[in-house]
């Protein structure tokens, strides 16, 4: 394995900074970066870029290994919380399908998380995973009577380039934290899905896409090396173009646990949106005017009333825009053009009667939003949470689905593959399922990562209550529909899928499971998601 | 493992020749269902059961498994659990009995209890036990409507399952929070080979319909199911009838 430049036999902490004074060594991929030359105009504050060391960790009792003592980790992780005893937790997915139980470890330091490897490992163990802010949609981060390694107690930005546009942090780190340090400072993170409460280990893990994918790719095209923890407790630097980084982007956390990455980050002049939003009437228009202009914005995402039928099947609300520049915000806001305050309003309670969310309410609220959204409008200001991630607002929005939750259904099909998903849409509106957070985009060029899931072309993804009599049959007959045309499903929101249709959908599977084999002969990295589908 | 609604990918059946069990593999294989084990006396009927679910495109795997022999019980299903997780356990075993025989003569009629009860609370501690260590699982057990209130018709079958019933209830309990799922199913009278020849009691059912009703409590994760579902008013009702009158009801 040539991504092998250490070898140490124990577990060591990274050669990183270990506290707010700490000197500059950021790393050797800080340090590069900060010699290139040309690439600092974008900061846009120099006070704090000068330093060019943020040290943003919460004065709170953290380390002192008592774990109550973060109000946000309660507020953002997500564990079915039964009132089981001690560490040993009920653990689902963001859809709440499928609950297992696992011992669930909290490491504080690199060598607590080494010594949870190790115990994963041991004799008789059932092997863990990792585990972010638990975002993703499926069984991907739970490990039925094995570990669950939650990493968001790991959540230091070690440093960041302001210059270059560099930040360094481990993996624990949520993206919404990023963005509080670095909106400051005039950078944005490469790559956001839906959602900021996703930790950057995650989103290697997943090798998320987000708004850009047309122009930015995923979020491992922004990823200079990661520090990775492997199965037998040695700690890796794994730099691009390695083996082992195309099986880690992507490879759901099963090569194993991402300690720390460095991140390429994208400058920007405020923190305000400048969006443009247009109505398509029929899903022939919506690819038509997707295809001819996406090039010319950064961010573009078309939500799609999947309950229209007839003429109307496909209608949608495009909203497409850019970072707005310094000279496109209004006088006042141009004092503080960077300012990043985000709302979060009270979350649902923890039980919601079943079927809350059915064909009426949804269609309802389908018809509620074509008609609101403007037919043409150009140049809106949108904050970030609005325009990147709406449903933040609502903490603990899956609870809505009540106790059976939800599942969602992602796909990408290539292009030259339009016919497949035209059926599938109708497929989907015939069969009157009620989604209502039905999203299409389009794909630039895909990444190197062996499961990574953007392939160039075209991808949809829905919500769908699990309740639904008869939806697992639905769905495999979508898969069908999908693996015909040479598309796959993304595992990071994958519940359900056939294990058959693996192999066809990802084509370096072998790859991956040689590697792992190699690497992870014992599968002391083991999900419910890696032993239902044979990963 | 399971999938978002419930459906397993393995399967173990105890009692591998059971109408009812082989219905609901049956069912479940047309899903997601790969790997079969099928728990019974060695018999040519087990081969048969076990080819069947073969040629519908399962690995299906038999094992020896006596329910009067509890003794038995830990070393055969230690055995199948230590070849991979087991995603649900259907215990399906149970003998009917002949209520007019039995009576006359009590072996017989401990040898029905012994089946239905003694056997189920062995194999189901040990199940249970494997499932909770996985942190995944569910156990479904084949309770019957018999059992919710004692009918001069068949009491000695129907004391078995109200055993059985009360027993699993307890279980699943005892296993709240553990990760594995405990479903009682109570069918009314199933058309079978087991009730060939005797006379039907209203809301009669069938095996396919009792395996669809798995189907769907393994996705609504119920704990209580009712086959069909209409018995669960009837049995509000009749359970609350004073027994003078009970007694003489033709049910």
């Amino acid at each position: 394995m040539s991504a092998d430049t250490d070898s140490a036999p124990a577990p060591r902490a990274p050669s990183l900074p270990d506290g707010p004074a700490a000197e500059p060594d950021a790393g050797p991929a800080v340090e590069s970066a900060r010699g290139a030359a040309g690439s600092g105009s974008a900061a846009t504050d120099d006070t704090s870029a000068d330093t060019g060391q943020v040290d943003t960790r919460p004065a709170n009792a953290r380390r002192s290994g008592t774990e109550q003592a973060d109000p946000e980790y309660a507020e953002y992780a997500e564990y079915a919380d039964d009132g089981y005893a001690d560490s040993i937790r009920s653990v689902t997915g963001w859809g709440r399908t499928a609950p297992t139980t696992a011992r669930l470890i909290r490491p504080l330091s690199y060598e607590e998380a080494a010594e949870a490897v190790v115990a994963c490992g041991a004799q008789g163990a059932r092997g863990g995973i990792a585990r972010g802010l638990g975002r993703a949609y499926g069984d991907a981060a739970q490990s039925a009577g094995g570990a669950v390694i939650d990493m968001t107690g790991l959540d230091r930005i070690h440093a960041v380039d302001a210059d270059a546009g560099v930040v360094l942090c481990d993996a624990g780190v949520s993206l919404h934290r990023l963005m509080e340090v670095l909106l400051p400072l005039g950078w944005f993170v490469p790559v956001t899905p839906g959602t900021r409460y996703v930790t950057v280990g995650g989103a290697i893990g997943a090798d998320i896409h987000g708004k850009n994918h047309h122009g930015s790719g995923s979020f491992s095209r922004h990823v200079r090396s990661l520090e990775l923890l492997t199965a037998d407790g040695v700690i890796r630097t794994v730099e691009r173009g390695t083996p082992l980084f195309d099986a880690t982007a992507g490879g759901m956390g099963l090569t194993g646990v991402i300690l720390t990455a460095s991140l390429r980050l994208q400058p920007v002049e405020t923190s305000l949106m400048l969006v443009d939003t247009e109505r398509a009437t029929d899903l022939d228009d919506l690819m038509a005017r997707l295809t001819a202009g996406d090039h010319r914005y950064r961010y573009s995402v078309a939500w799609i009333d999947l309950l229209a039928r007839g003429a109307a099947m496909g209608r949608s609300v495009l909203t497409r825009g850019d970072h707005a520049p310094l000279d496109a915000l209004p006088r006042r806001a141009r004092r503080r053009p960077l300012a990043f305050r985000t709302v979060r309003l009270p979350a649902p309670p923890p039980f919601v009667p079943e079927g809350l969310l059915g064909r009426t309410t949804v269609g309802l609220f389908n018809e509620v939003w074509y008609r609101k959204a403007p037919v043409a409008r150009t140049g809106e200001l949108q904050k970030i949470p609005a325009f990147f991630h709406p449903l933040d607002g609502v903490p603990h929005w899956n609870r809505v689905y009540g106790r059976s939750g939800f599942v969602q259904y992602q796909f990408a099909v290539g292009h030259g593959n339009e016919e497949a998903l035209r059926d599938i849409v109708e497929l989907i509106s015939r069969r009157r399922c009620p989604s209502f957070l039905a999203v299409l985009k389009r794909f630039g060029e895909g990444d190197p990562g062996w499961l990574s899931f953007p392939v160039p072309g075209w991808t949809l993804a829905l919500d769908i209550p699990a309740r639904l009599p008869g939806l697992g049959a639905f769905l495999d007959e979508l898969d069908g529909r999908v693996a015909e045309a040479g598309g796959r499903v993304y595992l990071a929101k994958d519940s359900r899928l056939r294990p058959e249709l693996l192999e066809a959908m990802y084509p370096r599977l072998a790859d991956f499971r040689a590697l792992r084999a190699e690497l992870d002969p014992r599968s002391v990295f083991t999900s419910d998601l890696s032993r239902r589908l044979a990963l | 493992m399971k999938d978002a609604f419930g459906t397993p990918q393995s399967l173990l059946v105890l009692g591998g020749t059971s109408e009812i069990g082989l219905a609901t593999a049956r069912r479940l294989i047309t899903r997601r269902t790969r790997t079969v084990w099928l728990a019974g006396r060695p018999s040519p009927a087990l081969e048969t059961a076990a080819e069947g679910l073969r040629r519908i495109g399962a690995d299906v795997r038999t094992v020896a498994f006596d329910a009067l022999d509890p003794g038995s019980h830990e070393e055969t299903l230690g055995k199948v659990f230590a070849e991979g997780d087991i995603d649900m356990v259907l215990l399906a075993f149970g003998v009917l009995g002949d209520q007019t025989a039995d009576e006359a003569e009590p072996l017989a009629a401990v040898r029905v209890a012994q089946t239905n009860y003694t056997g189920a609370v062995s194999a189901g501690l040990i199940c249970g036990t494997a499932l909770q260590t996985q942190g995944h699982g569910s156990l479904v057990v084949l309770s019957s409507v018999a059992g919710e209130r004692a009918r001069r018709a068949n009491f000695i079958y129907g004391s078995s399952k109200a055993g059985l019933d009360a027993f699993t209830q307890g279980l699943g309990d005892a296993l709240h929070g553990t990760g594995v799922h405990v479903m009682v199913v109570r069918p009314g009278f199933v058309r079978s080979k087991m009730t060939a020849g005797r006379e039907e009691t209203p809301l009669a059912t069938t095996p396919e319909a009792v395996a669809l009703a798995i189907e769907t409590g393994l996705r609504r994760r119920s704990e209580t199911v009712w086959v069909p579902g209409a018995l669960r008013l009837v049995m509000a009702g009749l359970r609350h009838v004073p027994r003078p009158l009970f007694r003489r009801l033709p049910v």
